[in-house]
């Protein structure tokens, strides 16, 4: 037997060029990851700041953290099913019904905030548990039985809100995630914390495949990663920590939306058990191929449920970010467009409808994206009905991107 | 070789409904051999690996294993038992890399954390233990691989588990000349290795090429298991259509009528 190993020890210069022509061959063979995202939203910000200077302000910055926060939360949820090559189209109205839940309980009910919240968690447990058993027990398409469910909870939302009136929200708890920030020197010392802690995790895991004789990310790559995102976070933390009130002396506003570090969690969270758990695996190898995870022995009915109740639990969160955000759940809530945007944002990240691809953080830059489009062109004057027509748009090119890209990536025999 | 069969099937009936597709059936296989497994569409090939693999359950027989009669109900308790099916269409998850295919429902775990670096130093040392050089990278996806290299990358997951028995559904049938030679000298050096092998072909080239035994499979009946060595391929070729062929195979008439 011969004691070689497979992966050949490279020197350290010829690793990062590797690195980097591994990555450029990457995105001409049709992974193109999160590029056009990041991409369309550079473009997107230039054009929206040169038309309308306040797009820049900070104020509006932190509008658009609260304004997006809901439907990237919906669409890191929906993330898991999309990974199935399923669809959720009820997770709009599941966190609508979450939302409802939550008001009638806290306002109608008095509940205390955090058993009222624990409920609305639990109701959107239950309605992925129901939709993931149709889907995976039955055999029922996901498309079917989400859009049953669609009409099915825009009934429900409106029998729990009483028909067309609208329940205010006056806990102060609840009122805070997206309307209350935090203070300005806990923003820089968690930026801080967070930063170090990546960087350290980072060079750790690529000093002990060194040490093990394997093939590592070069060290310029990984200080690339950290400088990048110490920058970008260290710049939303900046101008979130501005002042933002108009008349300072009456009313201090300034510190990063208590929203965002809950997003950031969640964020770190689900990449954790996308990338790092046997779980997370087993939801590709599902969505790459179904046959092939159920003769290596996993249980495909399980991981089908599972990610129904994760998106549907997302769900319930982004409906109670949303009832924060408006102070109220009225029927509308978690509808019209909530849905459209949380897929788009998923697509526009990078997520694939195929099944098979995508990752967590494809939810906060496609929900950058969408939140950019919205408020850009709010602030630019233009209609709803314009603004639907556009989203619309977008939503399509994400997904004709998605294509081509699944194209080309059979062309060039990566798939 | 003169050990006894690691596996060994006695008597083996299998029916679906009124269909019986397995006619007591007696099948062996050594160890640091290849044993090519012959017959016609409909014969029962696939039939027979399936009992082996515990996705169907026989009706009656022995299934022995080490010389002991052992009860395999399920494709787990093949496993346990060291016994490995590559299907012929793969089951490899195009959307993951070589080392999450070959670990795919057994990854190893430190705690609640993948533990990617011991899986990819296996899949490595698997893989150099079979001689293949042929994959960049361990970590590019499956996708990106050519039909060899995934038949390659399939083999290897099925012996990284120190699987004693690996049965090879047409792993040649899809590949071009060259695909295919590499794929040969890999099931060779499986059985060199101390594994038993069995190889399922349409391919009579491939058939003697590789193999040290032939058991050949006429209408749901084991019509003959020679040595390679001892008959041509014109007799192969008669077992496979006929039966029989001389002194060899089945006695009376076609078999189907007893």
């Amino acid at each position: 037997m011969t004691t070689e190993t497979l992966p050949k020890q490279e020197n350290a210069e010829s690793a990062l060029g590797g690195h980097v022509k591994g990555y450029f061959e990457r995105v001409r063979g049709g992974e193109l990851g999160a590029l056009p995202a990041v991409f369309g939203l550079v473009i997107l910000c230039v054009v929206f700041s040169v038309l309308r200077p306040a797009f820049l302000s900070a104020v509006n910055f932190a509008n658009l953290f609260t304004q997006g926060a809901a439907v990237a939360v919906i669409a890191m949820g929906l993330i898991f099913v999309l990974l199935l090559g399923e669809i959720d189209l009820s997770a709009g109205f599941a966190s609508g019904v979450c939302a409802a839940v939550l008001a009638v309980l806290l306002t109608l009910q008095g509940w205390p905030w955090y058993l009222a919240v624990l409920a609305a968690m639990v109701t959107g447990a239950i309605i992925g548990l129901v939709l993931g058993s149709l889907v995976a027990k039955l055999g029922i398409p996901s498309f079917v039985v989400t859009l049953a469910a669609f009409l099915a909870f825009q009934g429900v939302v409106l029998l729990l809100v009483k028909d067309g009136t609208n329940i205010s929200i006056r806990d102060e708890t609840i009122l805070a995630i997206a309307n209350k920030n935090v203070p300005p020197a806990a923003g820089w010392a968690a930026l801080i914390v967070g930063v170090a802690v990546y960087a350290a995790i980072q060079f750790v895991q690529a000093r002990r495949r060194v040490a093990r004789g394997l093939v590592a990310t070069p060290v310029a790559v990984i200080a690339a990663r950290v400088v990048t995102l110490a920058v970008v976070a260290g710049v939303a933390v900046y101008v979130l920590n501005l002042e933002r009130s108009r008349n300072a002396a009456l009313v201090s506003l300034k510190g990063v939306p208590i929203v965002v570090p809950l997003i950031v969690i969640l964020l770190i969270v689900w990449t954790f058990v996308l990338r790092r758990t046997a779980y997370g695996r087993h939801i590709y190898a599902v969505g790459g191929n179904a046959e092939a995870a159920r003769r290596a022995g996993i249980n495909v009915d399980r991981i089908r449920i599972s990610a129904f109740v994760i998106c549907s639990f997302m769900a319930s969160l982004g409906g109670i970010i949303a009832a924060s955000r408006a102070n109220s759940v009225d029927p509308n809530t978690g509808g019209s467009n909530v849905l459209l945007f949380a897929v788009g944002a998923a697509v526009i990240g990078g997520t694939s409808l195929f099944g098979g691809k995508g990752r967590a953080l494809d939810a906060l830059l496609g929900g950058a994206v969408v939140a950019v489009i919205e408020n850009g062109m709010g602030l630019m004057g233009y209609s709803a009905g314009v603004k639907f027509v556009v989203t619309g748009l977008v939503l399509l090119l994400a997904a004709g991107v998605d294509a081509l890209s699944r194209k080309r990536a059979a062309s060039t025999g990566r798939r | 070789m003169s050990q006894g069969p690691i596996l060994e099937l006695r008597g083996i009936n299998k029916s679906f409904g009124p269909v019986q597709v397995l006619h007591d059936v007696a099948f062996s296989v050594y160890p640091g051999e290849v044993t090519a497994l012959v017959g016609d569409n409909g014969a029962g090939k696939s039939t027979l690996v399936k009992c082996i693999g515990g996705i169907h359950p026989i009706d009656s027989g022995e299934y022995l294993f080490e010389g002991e009669r052992v009860h395999v109900s399920g494709p787990r308790d093949a496993a346990v038992l060291g016994v490995e099916i590559v299907y012929q269409d793969l089951a490899l998850c195009d959307n993951l890399d070589i080392v999450q295919n070959m670990f795919l429902g057994r990854e190893r775990k430190s705690g609640l954390v993948l533990d990617e670096d011991t899986m990819e130093e296996m899949a490595a040392k698997t893989l150099a233990g079979l001689s293949v050089r042929t994959v960049k990278s361990l970590r590019q996806h499956v996708s990106s691989l050519s039909g060899g290299q995934r038949q390659t990358v399939a083999i290897a997951k099925a012996v990284l588990w120190n699987s004693k028995v690996v049965i090879l559904d047409e792993p040649t049938a899809a590949l071009g000349v060259a695909q295919t030679a590499q794929v040969l000298e890999l099931v060779r050096r499986l059985a060199d290795r101390g594994l038993a092998v069995v190889l399922i072909s349409h391919n009579m080239n491939d058939v003697f090429a590789v193999s040290d035994r032939i058991a050949a499979l006429y209408l749901g009946r084991m019509a003959a298991e020679v040595k390679t060595s001892e008959v041509t391929h014109a007799q192969i070729v008669e077992l496979i259509t006929s039966g029989r062929s001389g002194e060899l195979g089945l006695k009376n008439g076609n078999g189907a009528a007893s």
